[in-house]
């Protein structure tokens, strides 16, 4: 099933959760929604499942309009941050609800549905909980559950809000693998929600940055790492280092000092410079386009990052490989292997 | 290293509590209680037989404790509607509303008997239509069920208001999504979780309507046989110098009362145990 967003527009009072969002997700696609929190991700989410609604603007799936419907005719899955469960039934009754509660004529019989409900429990693995009651399951057992929950209807599109967010890192890591598989084996269109990037970046098949109700950039887990189109996403994904500079004349000034790098194309005006912290490589005085001192240095295993006080004045952190040991009051040169300017807004 | 783990609790103060509450409860609900069974002790088995038997005494019984049933029972309805209306939507007033159910709380019973009287007798706002259309509600049982309506309804809002309160709207968007009808919703999952605290108020505004009295007398015209209610029997055996059969009479509301609000609450205990705790 493919799902095609045009010019979604929705207001909270004063506040504008989406501000004109246009969206095209493939069929069979895992796409991960990328976001500060307030960004409208959820907003998104919840439009195309049905439980919010937009103010304008258009959704459908396989080109047939969804905002006819209500989110009970769209066979949508929807998996909640905080599981949503049925906590007055058994796992095994969670998972049967929406097969349980089908209309009469197109309801499957016990039988049918024990049988369903079993093959969901195994695709979960959690079969041996069947009958348990959802408090009585750990956090990653109760989301593993919401979602054979979500997709004991066989939903056309899988929507998960945050899905690991309430989860402890090492669940998470292992919860985000396994969603990888499934969505493998299972194969339905599906978005997920996260304000995590390395969670969006490890388990997408494309990831659609948003901002302030605004997509940013939609591409591959690359893309939106190593060409990242705004400056909003170069500071959002990846850590940056970020310094205020200016255009003038066709050079970039930090300060008052020129820098040595090219402004080819650049728009005049005050712009930011980004640089990820591991491509600045570090040189003898009078090298590179930074001068700095050393101020301190800690060690991350195969990195050691060093806190740099430039010579204009400003201070930045760099991951410079091991091997030549930085030691604190060394002057050093700078040079960045790839940046990018983005002119301020 | 036993017997000092067993002197030290984690919990301090448990024989203080502990021995406060058991004299209070002593002082203030026991003492009384077993005095009043002691008072009927004086009657024979025989004799406390006949004041029973009676045919005034079991129609004030009957009276009494069906009547509060049937009200509890309208309360547990109207009550779930009200608290869902207050909960779950924001409407100019919401505040005042939520203020005016305490009102049969505060309202002293004397005067939430007069009123009503004044409002159903024949001749007032709501019982000239109602007489009219042939129903008589003030002086007679009607009158009852409705005062014991009006006392009651607190009680199931007030205990079912934090449960919904507490219930995630996130629920019944998800058995939305998975298909339900909003029917089914309310059936197959509000009503399940909110359970327990609906058999709480049920019992609460049933043990509220059975020992009512002051609301009740102004309303019922107290018909013996007909709308004279089991308390108000108490009142005139007492007035008539009639003691023990005043305390028999007592003493049998108190026996039934204890053994419905006790089964409630294992009712109760047993829904809530089909939804452990998180």
């Amino acid at each position: 099933m493919s799902i095609e967003v045009r010019n979604l527009v929705k207001k909270f009072g004063s506040f504008k959760a989406l501000d004109g969002v246009d969206l095209k997700v493939n069929d069979g696609e895992l796409l991960a929604l990328l976001g500060p929190s307030g960004s409208g991700k959820t907003t998104l989410l919840r439009i195309i499942a049905g439980l919010d609604w937009p103010d304008s603007g258009e959704v459908s799936f396989n080109g047939e309009d969804a905002l006819a419907q209500g989110a009970r005719e769209r066979h949508v899955g929807f998996v909640f941050q905080h599981y949503a469960l049925f906590r007055h039934m058994t796992v095994f009754e969670n998972v049967a609800f929406g097969l349980r509660v089908q209309p009469r004529a197109i309801r499957k019989d016990e039988v049918t549905i024990r049988a369903r409900v079993k093959e969901l429990l195994d695709l979960v693995q959690l079969d041996w909980l069947a009958d348990r009651y959802p408090s009585q399951l750990s956090g990653g057992q109760r989301q593993r559950i919401a979602l054979a929950r979500a997709l004991a209807i066989e939903p056309r599109i899988l929507l998960l809000d945050e899905p690991f967010g309430a989860l402890d890192a090492k669940v998470r890591k292992e919860l985000r693998k396994w969603l990888r598989s499934l969505h493998h084996e299972i194969n339905v269109t599906s978005i997920f929600v996260t304000h995590d990037q390395e969670e969006a970046l490890e388990v997408a098949n494309r990831v659609v940055v948003m901002d302030k109700g605004k997509i940013e950039q939609i591409g591959s887990p690359d893309d939106v790492y190593e060409s990242p189109a705004t400056a909003f996403v170069h500071s959002f994904i990846g850590e940056s280092i970020e310094l205020p500079v200016l255009i003038a004349d066709g050079v970039v000034r930090l300060g008052d000092r020129p820098l040595r790098l090219a402004a080819d194309g650049l728009a005049p005006g005050a712009s930011r410079l980004f640089v990820r912290r591991h491509d600045m490589l570090v040189g003898p005085p009078g090298s590179g386009a930074f001068e700095g001192a050393v101020q301190h240095v800690r060690n991350f295993g195969p990195v050691q990052r060093a806190e740099v006080a430039l010579s204009g004045g400003q201070t930045i952190e760099i991951d410079a490989p091991r091997g030549r040991e930085l030691r604190a009051g060394d002057t050093i040169s700078l040079e960045p292997r790839r940046y990018r300017i983005f002119a301020d807004a | 290293m036993s017997a000092i783990a067993a002197r030290r609790r984690t919990l301090p103060g448990f024989g203080l509590t502990m021995g406060l509450t058991l004299s209070w409860l002593s002082i203030i609900i026991l003492i009384p209680l077993a005095g009043l069974f002691l008072k009927s002790l004086e009657l024979s088995p025989e004799q406390f037989w006949n004041i029973l038997s009676s045919r005034r005494t079991l129609n004030a019984l009957r009276v009494s404790f069906g009547l509060a049933f049937a009200a509890a029972c309208v309360n547990l309805v109207m009550g779930s509607i009200i608290v869902w209306a207050l909960v779950r939507y924001r409407f100019p007033g919401r505040r005042l509303f939520d203020a005016i159910v305490d009102v049969p709380f505060a309202l002293p019973t004397a005067v939430a008997g007069v009123a009503l009287t004044a409002l159903f007798a024949e001749k007032g706002w709501l019982g000239a239509p109602l007489a009219a259309a042939g129903i008589k509600v003030a002086f007679t049982p009607v009158g009852i069920f409705v005062a014991m309506i009006f006392i009651g309804i607190p009680f199931v809002v007030r205990t079912v208001q934090p449960v919904l309160q507490d219930l995630d709207p996130e629920i019944e968007e998800a058995a939305g999504s998975l298909g339900a009808s909003r029917w089914q919703t309310i059936i197959r999952v509000i009503l399940p979780s909110l359970g327990p605290a609906l058999l709480t108020g049920l019992a609460l505004a049933f043990a509220r309507a059975v020992g009512e009295y002051g609301s009740v007398i102004f309303i019922a015209g107290n018909l013996p046989n007909v709308s004279e209610i089991a308390p108000l029997l108490i009142v005139i055996r007492l007035s008539e110098f009639r003691y023990a059969d005043a305390t028999a009479i007592a003493v049998v509301m108190l026996v039934v009362s204890f053994v419905i609000i006790f089964a409630v609450n294992r009712l109760q205990r047993w829904a809530q145990s089909r939804i452990p705790v998180r």
